[in-house]
């Protein structure tokens, strides 16, 4: 039996990481909560002396990781253009130049220019914004709203189990892209679509995750306690539960950050994000990369080096945040 | 066996249909008016509910959904909004140009991932191993329009050695056609290798360390027969469900390809569908990718349960 869960959480899980993968496939035990803190719930005076240790521990391993690092120092990189870049970019990213159209870079466009004459290089830098913003608020509507749903699966079991999980199945049988198609001809594109899309695919996912803990914590004696107690449901989910699963949800959420980056400037290469003239690495390849076969390599590649770099940040501090706390 | 196969197959047909059900009301109640949508915002009021009485779509929804559902039981998928012609002389044609460049993705990455991940298992732990994790992993992380222009700059437009757009001229030969397709592919291979590279990669390290392997290994076999009769065997196992399981993923790695490549296959029909709101077009679409998706994993069940003894004969649990 556990084969057949193990398979169906795989199948119906396209988003699943593969080291999330390897490791269901290795350990199933593993997608239950990993101790991030050295333990839940029950805590001493000794014991959070303890974590406390154990945490400063990891954020010395950490910050002794070269991998974390060199991810960090990109991903401050990024923050801070988007945060302060509109005042430090060389030129204003809205500023056209029609007579100084689709020019290679050169020392005073370090990147060159569009096809309108704005300067690749503040757009690249500005462009840090959107996706800075778009992507942690996905992630994070998708694990809050996936950890509700989780946890009302794996509590009541049954019939409303059943019938979450059949429609959870249906819709991961789709990928994000096509999932995305469907919330664009019924909302528009914008921002607001793209964190609703990316929230709720990761809702579906994260949900499966929660529920399998929460399968795992309903048996203990603690729920029984909290029900011979008689408290609602609501308070023992919420109250009780929530804080002993939380370790797998923490995790997911760094997990599901990376792969939001992927996805969202993956539609808003396909026009579902910001919408020009609002610099926007995805957006800018989409309106750049028909002038490919032109020649104007620039005005596309730049962008999508800023994507890459991003990507490989957060894959680093990932990893090497994985390496120290799941050893 | 039979009987969990049976199973398997009922779950998957209704899934199907909970899908069918979805796309349906997503696609049609969401946008509100289609009649109004395709004649645009000038067009007379009359006209817009003449053509919505056309179209049924004034009807009661389950009605409409049930004329939808039969008619697509009976093969009939509605007509496009935007060609005027029926869905499935597009969607037939289109489906083809993406097989074509799913099979040569997989025909490519199968072999050379499996590969990766069985060289990395040997040397665990050693540089080799390192660099193809870390490759893989890398290359599985990037989306496929960064890969895609990375490769069209270097191959296509600094070094000229590769065609860009990928539109083959009619009648080609199947090489000058796989010469037209390798761009578009790669960026595909990249992400699958790393995925299937890190499965194969983990199966074969379980079975290098399993008892059989000992046993073997302790009277007296060859490595080069452990290694072939005894540990791929093995470690091939979950390896089959993850290539299965990433159709699903290589179709929404297809809608972007093709975009960027400009290439006429089912990813991007339903892509300028989803734009020019033509709902029949992208309901069936999305509903045909959900039933190759559905048939993959299908595919990936029956293919377990025929090479794990212990599924076919422990029966259904």
């Amino acid at each position: 039996m556990a084969t057949e869960d193990l398979r169906d959480t795989l199948v119906a899980a396209p988003g699943l990481t593969s080291v999330e993968a390897e490791r269901a496939l290795t350990d199933p035990g593993s997608l239950a909560p990993v101790p991030l803190t050295g333990g839940t719930g029950g805590a001493g005076g000794a014991l959070d002396s303890s974590v406390r240790r154990i945490r400063r521990e990891h954020l010395s391993l950490l910050l002794h990781s070269p991998t974390f690092i060199v991810g960090g120092v990109i991903l401050l990189f990024w923050i801070v253009c988007a945060v302060f870049a509109s005042h430090f970019a060389p030129y204003n990213p809205l500023a056209q130049n029609l007579l100084n159209i689709n020019t290679a870079p050169s020392a005073a466009h370090w990147f060159g220019t569009d096809a309108l004459g704005e300067d690749v290089f503040s757009r690249v830098l500005v462009g840090a914004h959107s996706i800075l913003i778009v992507a942690p608020l996905a992630t994070l509507v998708g694990t809050v709203a996936g950890a509700a749903i989780g946890l009302v699966m794996g509590y009541f079991g049954g019939w409303i189990d059943n019938i979450f999980g059949r429609l959870v199945d249906a819709v991961l049988s789709l990928p994000v892209q096509i999932t995305a198609f469907i919330f664009i001809v019924a909302l528009g594109p914008s921002s607001l679509t793209l964190i609703l899309v990316i929230g709720f695919v990761f809702a579906l996912i994260i949900a499966r995750t929660v529920r399998t803990a929460v399968l795992q914590e309903r048996e203990l004696d603690y729920v029984a306690a909290a029900k011979l107690r008689d408290e609602g449901a609501l308070h023992i989910m919420f109250v009780e539960i929530l804080p002993n699963v939380i370790a797998p949800i923490v995790v997911e959420f760094t997990v599901r950050l990376g792969y939001a980056i992927f996805a969202i400037a993956t539609l808003s290469f396909l026009g579902f994000g910001i919408q020009p003239p609002t610099p926007d690495w995805g957006a800018d390849i989409a309106n750049t990369y028909q002038y490919l076969a032109a020649g104007y390599w620039w005005e596309t590649l730049f962008p999508a080096i800023a994507v890459a770099s991003l990507i490989v940040a957060v894959n680093l501090i990932g990893d090497s945040m994985e390496a120290v706390f799941v050893q | 066996m039979g009987r969990y196969l049976l199973k398997r197959l009922l779950l998957a047909v209704i899934t199907l249909i909970i899908l069918s059900v979805i796309i349906f009301f997503a696609g049609q109640v969401l946008p509100g008016n289609p009649g109004r949508a395709i004649l645009g915002p000038f067009a007379a009021q009359s006209a817009v509910n003449a053509l919505n009485h056309t179209l049924g779509v004034d009807r009661p929804l389950v009605a409409q959904y049930w004329t939808w559902f039969t008619g697509l039981l009976h093969g009939h998928m509605g007509t496009s909004y935007q060609f005027h012609a029926p869905v499935s002389s597009f969607l037939y044609p289109a489906l083809g140009h993406s097989l074509k460049l799913a099979l040569l993705a997989f025909i490519i990455v199968v072999p050379l991932s499996i590969l990766g991940g069985v060289i990395a298992a040997l040397n665990q732990g050693r540089a080799v191993d390192r660099i193809i994790s870390v490759t893989g992993l890398s290359l599985s992380t990037m989306p496929e329009f960064v890969s895609g222009i990375v490769l069209i700059v270097i191959f296509a437009i600094g070094l000229k050695v590769l065609p860009y757009p990928a539109n083959a001229p009619g009648g080609a030969s199947i090489v000058t056609q796989v010469r037209y397709l390798l761009l578009p592919v790669i960026p595909l291979v990249f992400v699958l290798f790393g995925y299937i590279a890190r499965m194969a990669r983990a199966g074969t390290i379980e079975a290098l360390a399993s008892d059989y392997v000992r046993t073997a290994t302790l009277k007296g076999l060859p490595r080069r027969t452990v290694i072939r009769r005894h540990v791929l065997r093995n470690s091939l196992l979950p390896t089959i469900t993850v290539i299965a399981t990433q159709t699903g993923y290589l179709i929404g790695g297809l809608v972007v390809v093709e975009t960027l490549f400009n290439y006429p296959g089912l990813g991007r029909l339903i892509y300028t569908a989803a734009q020019d709101k033509d709902f029949p077009m992208l309901e069936a679409g999305v509903l045909v990718i959900g039933i190759v998706y559905l048939t993959a994993t299908l595919l990936a069940d029956v293919l377990y349960t025929v090479l794990n003894p212990r599924i076919r004969l422990g029966g259904a649990e």
